[in-house]
This record gives C-alpha cells, sequence and structure tokens, in this order.
C-alpha cells in the first residue's frame, strides 16, 4: 500500500514526505514510547503514534522507520516537518484515535511486525 | 578501509532538541561507507539510546567513534550523577528518568537493555558523582 492510498483509508493530511506516491507501506508498529519503537528490528516500517515531537523523527530515522502517522489530531512542528524532509521520512496527520487508525490498517492489509 | 577514522561529538545534558544529531551523522558517515545496513541499524540505535541517556541524566559529555576495516568503536563518557548500582540499571524497566524525559517517549528503563542487545561487546564503568563512560564495540563481520 502506499503513501496516498494510506491518507486516503485513514482521512489523513500528508505534510512532509519524497515525490509520491512515497514508500511502499507492508507492515505498521502503533507506541507512544520510543523505547519501544527502538526495539523493534523490522526495515520500512510505518509508526503510528500520538507522540509529536523531534525524538520521534529521530527515533524514526534510527529505526529505519519510512513513513509516520500522528494521531489523535496531534500537529507536527516546522522543525518536525523539516527535519523529515531532511531524511526522507513521510509524516501524515490524522484525527482518529490510534486504536481506530491501527484498526483501519489492518483490514486494509498492512500487517504488524509481530 | 584502510586505517582508523575517527570522530567526536559533543553533548550537551538536557538539550533534547538536539539529542541525536551525533547519532545521525554516524549513521550517515556509515552509509556512505557502505556498512552492512543490519549493521548500521544496530549501531545507529545503540548509538541514540546512549546519546539520550547524557541528554536526559548528564551535564555534559562526548562522544568518540573509531571506525576501522573490522569493527566500530564507540566510546561515551560523560560528566554527571553516574550510575551507583549497573546491574541493577541493566535490568528492563528499573528508571529514573525525569517526567521530561518520560515526556519525550523516553524513560521506560529499555535504554540499557536495548544498548546491550544491539551490541557485540558493551562495557560501562562509572563514578558516581563523576561520571559514566559507555563503550560499545560492533563487528563488522
Amino acid at each position: 500500500m502506499n503513501v496516498l492510498e494510506v491518507a486516503k483509508l485513514l482521512d489523513a493530511q500528508i505534510v512532509s514526505g519524497p515525490a509520491f506516491p512515497g514508500p511502499d507501506i507492508e507492515r505498521a508498529f502503533a507506541s507512544d514510547l520510543m523505547s519501544d519503537v527502538l526495539t523493534v528490528e523490522t526495515d520500512k516500517m510505518m509508526l503510528i503514534t500520538g507522540l509529536a515531537n523531534s525524538q520521534t523523527i529521530r527515533t524514526a530515522e534510527m529505526s529505519d522507520v519510512s513513513c509516520i502517522v500522528f494521531v489523535r489530531g496531534k500537529k507536527v512542528s516546522k522543525e518536525m516537518q523539516q527535519l523529515a524532509t531532511e531524511l526522507g521520512i513521510t509524516l501524515l496527520e490524522c484525527s482518529s484515535s490510534m486504536f481506530k487508525t491501527a484498526g483501519i490498517l489492518y483490514n486494509a492489509g498492512v500487517k504488524p511486525v509481530y | 578501509m584502510d586505517g582508523v577514522m575517527h570522530f567526536e561529538y559533543p553533548i550537551e545534558g538536557g538539550d533534547f532538541f538536539n539529542a541525536g544529531t551525533a547519532s545521525s551523522q554516524v549513521k550517515k558517515i556509515l552509509k556512505k561507507l557502505n556498512v552492512d545496513s543490519h549493521i548500521i541499524k544496530r549501531v545507529a540505535v545503540a548509538l541514540y539510546e546512549a546519546e539520550v541517556n547524557i541528554v536526559a541524566h548528564a551535564y555534559s559529555g562526548r562522544i568518540y567513534v573509531d571506525i576501522d576495516s573490522k569493527k566500530i568503536i564507540v566510546v561515551l563518557n560523560d560528566s554527571g550523577p553516574g550510575i551507583p548500582d549497573i546491574e541493577l540499571a541493566m535490568k528492563v524497566g528499573y528508571s529514573t528518568a525525569s517526567p521530561k524525559v518520560r515526556e519525550m517517549g523516553f524513560g521506560a528503563g529499555m535504554g540499557l537493555p536495548n544498548i546491550k542487545k544491539n551490541a557485540d561487546l558493551l562495557n560501562i564503568t562509572s563514578e558516581p558523582g563523576k561520571g559514566t563512560r559507555v563503550e560499545i564495540t560492533t563487528f563488522l563481520n
């Protein structure tokens, strides 16, 4: 599934990212705890989180996360947007809860990392 | 690659905005050197966890990175409160992190165990009241 399809499914806004359709999304992981994200060994996964700060982007960079969906209406700051653009990480903003977001994506075929 | 490549990065305690900048630069260097992507991720995650630890717990620190054809050695030296009981600090779930650190998505007592998981060799020494030295070795083959 590409980023445009993810955005359409979630009614989410793409706020940063490389040229579309962007990275292919096969697997996702949902957490507000960056320490948990850093233990995941899967590459090129999507992160679903309600934690919106610069360390979310840094964690994605170290963990080879190619796309982040910010849930619960959390907003991406200009600094986060700038850093994500520099690193080629796609960012989406979505007003739904983490549970609903994960459920929609799971139903659409996005796999869990474990 | 011939010889040893050496890099150093200063770290400021409490500077969460810039936390991860040094790890990011090291990751870029390893990519340019065509190091295996799995090894790059292990080094980047271990280094980032350790860098965040300095920002979260110490007053200041310095990261030293040495790369040769066989291994990557990362040493993180900090001036700070130190770790009184390293064995206890290595236990999953043990944390002395502040609310500010937890707000940033860390402080769950998972950092040091995750550094150990991603390192081939890990050596931690600490002097309470003075600081901590963390040495992470990753073999390239």
